[in-house]
């Protein structure tokens, strides 16, 4: 069992990504431990990947600058570690899915178990596609998250039912990104995945930037999931971003309890 | 292991918010391929509108200066819009048609698969938007007017390398903003299941003509056919109806840009290695994080870091070999062609025209190559021009 469960056991959790490497490996350490001292539940660490087609142009251009500055998988490792040896907040991957086939899914997982992450997060692979990797990433007590989306409509019920850790929810069509309008009856999206999967936490992300947004979908969901927001502060202020950051969540995870 | 797989390859790995699209897209094919109106109604656009058949022509002065195999070239060039690509295009947007869609969406490189789906939402009466890598734009201007004329928005992709696999992130991105009125034309044997099998059906029409030319000029089957390969469409094609030949020797052509043993080529089979990207398994230019590569050809189409999941497992089983062929070998075929045999072929064509010339001297005068002349080459010129230092005034 991942301690995924943990991050939904202190009000409505509140989830904080970001792209690990952006500005630089140090930075990214401080401001993990900087989001769990601002209240936030579970950090994401994006591994950064050249062509993260689910992206908004935020995390994209934050891929590439992580990247250009040199970051690999074994340096998001390499930060994983360092948090590890200050926090146990629950710590989920987000990446996509070549960077960790072409790792080795055996020595990916055996690390990500080592390390204690709970979680991984793969866009591009949908249901169909998620055995090749729960079946290696389970044994090391690692849940592989499923994502519901606006269109999952009938799909709703099978992939909720086969969820482990938590369940992210999409609010809308299209990529990441900040949104002052989130227009998908998640309301009623929300009500069939509760109905077919009611003890697993369900987290709403994409588009969610302010506190009056998080409030407003913690009524329906365990929590919620920032990621452009806070990337759009690191790239505005580098590694000088950690009181920003702070700042942010804190405001955020204010508005959820 | 999940559907529309080739061997190992092939797969669905997209998020989660395309699933459904991609699920009735595939119902739709499944149900239409077999449906007489559709097929009539197709098929009245190839022959009426594309104008198939495409010649099967017998390159007897090539044939005589080479020395060697017998030379057939299959004149894609010569189809509506100037390429292979209108034949999956047709079947594409008219199946959108029928699903109700008012819109369609397309990745280019070279533009040709662009232009090709800008003319059939023309006449097909839907909307259409272009997304080509603004490195792209630059290259190949020309295509980018003749888009714009043709009723379509032409979107210049700056993200990444700013060239073809830019552009299929970034139609991707917008399929998944909008599936309700909206088909993506993917160009080439590639993305999710089921495209790879989809763009196969349509351009398959390729090699079944070719069969049956050859058999109606030679009475026998060719030793050789051999086309170029970016995604594979036109290679696909081309060697659809041989597969089950085994006499036949399938040889597709990757870009080998400055030399497979430089870092600026686009040479997947060659070097690429096992991953999982645009929706597929199959191989892929990437470095040792799996980090997808930047690579590199003169000729746009084929400036792509993948090859379709059905090539990849022909690859694999043996049944089709790929050879990599430089920048300046295409350069100088396209150059050979035209003086030789009076016909400019797209730069992706000469890539496989280049192999022609180096392997038909060595084989004998009862082998017969044919070569899938996939496209025209007008589009080419100016970069050609520049290519040889030759500057060009308007």
């Amino acid at each position: 069992m991942s301690k995924i469960k943990n991050a939904f056991s202190n009000g409505k959790a509140f989830i904080g990504f970001l792209t690990a490497g952006d500005p630089c490996l140090e930075s990214s350490v401080e401001f993990i431990l900087e989001m769990e001292r601002a209240g936030a539940d579970l950090i994401e660490i994006g591994i950064p990947f050249s062509d993260p087609v689910a992206e908004g142009i935020v995390i994209q251009e934050a891929s590439l600058r992580a990247l250009s500055a040199g970051m690999t998988t074994d340096g998001v490792f390499e930060i994983a570690t360092r948090v590890r040896e200050k926090s146990q907040i629950p710590l989920c991957f987000m990446t996509y899915l070549n960077p960790v086939f072409h790792y080795g899914y055996e020595k990916f997982f055996s690390k990500c178990g080592e390390l204690k992450i709970d979680g991984i997060i793969i866009p591009d692979l949908p249901f169909e596609e998620k055995e090749e990797v729960s079946s290696v990433a389970s044994r090391y007590d690692v849940d592989v998250i499923s994502l519901i989306a606006p269109t999952s409509h009938e799909r709703i019920r099978t992939i909720a039912k086969d969820a482990t850790g938590f369940i992210y929810v999409v609010s809308s069509m299209g990529v990441t990104g900040m949104r002052s309008d989130i227009t998908t009856d998640l309301g009623s999206m929300l009500a069939a995945i509760k109905e077919a999967a009611p003890d697993t936490p369900a987290a709403i992300g994409f588009g969610i930037n302010t506190p009056a947004q998080a409030k407003q979908y913690s009524e329906i969901a365990d929590g919620v999931i920032v990621g452009s927001a806070i990337v759009k502060i690191i790239e505005e202020h580098g590694s000088d971003a950690a009181s920003y950051v702070y700042d942010y969540v804190k405001s955020m995870k204010d508005a959820l309890r | 292991m999940s559907k529309g797989r080739f061997g190992i390859h092939g797969g669905q790995y997209i998020p989660e918010t395309l699933m459904n699209e991609i699920i009735n897209l595939e119902k739709a094919y499944e149900y239409y391929k077999n449906d007489k109106e559709f097929n009539d109604e197709l098929n009245t656009l190839l022959a009426e509108y594309a104008g198939r058949p495409s010649l099967l022509y017998y390159a007897e002065k090539m044939t005589k200066d080479l020395g060697g195999a017998k030379i057939y070239l299959k004149r894609e060039d010569l189809n509506h819009t100037g390429s292979h690509k209108i034949n999956n295009v047709l079947g594409q947007v008219l199946l959108a048609k029928k699903m109700g869609k008012t819109r369609v969406i397309a990745e280019t490189g070279a533009g040709q698969h662009g232009v090709a789906t800008a003319t059939a939402a023309a006449l097909l009466d839907m909307e259409c938007e272009i997304f080509m890598g603004k490195e792209d734009t630059i290259r190949q201007a020309l295509n980018v007017y003749r888009m714009e004329l043709l009723g379509a928005k032409v979107n210049a992709v700056t993200t990444g390398t700013m060239t073809l696999k830019d552009a299929v992130n970034e139609a991707m991105r917008e399929w998944s903003n909008r599936v309700e009125d909206t088909h993506y034309v993917l160009g080439s044997v590639m993305g999710p299941h089921p495209f790879p099998t989809i763009v196969r059906d349509f351009q398959s029409v390729i090699s079944k003509e070719a069969r049956e030319q050859i058999l109606e000029k030679e009475g026998k089957l060719p030793t050789m056919v051999t086309a170029c390969v970016g995604g594979g469409s036109n290679a696909m094609g081309m060697f659809y109806n041989f597969i089950n030949d085994e006499s036949v020797r399938l040889v597709g052509c990757e870009a080998a840009g400055h030399g497979i043993d430089t870092d600026k080529h686009a040479a997947t089979i060659a070097k690429g290695e096992l991953g999982v990207f645009h929706g597929m398994k199959s191989y892929f230019c990437q470095d040792e994080y799996g980090q997808i590569a930047p690579v590199y050809s003169i000729s746009a189409g084929l400036d792509y870091p993948g090859i379709g999941p059905e090539h990849a497992y022909l690859h694999d089983i043996g049944r089709a070999e790929y050879v990599s062929v430089t920048d300046e070998e295409a350069v100088n075929a396209f150059e050979y062609i035209a003086k030789t045999e009076g016909i400019i072929c797209a730069i992706e064509s000469a890539h496989a025209v280049a192999n022609v010339i180096k392997v038909a001297p060595t084989m004998s005068r009862d082998d017969i190559i044919i070569v899938c002349l996939s496209g025209r080459g007008d589009k080419d010129v100016a970069a050609i021009a520049r290519y040889r230092g030759v500057n060009l005034y308007e």
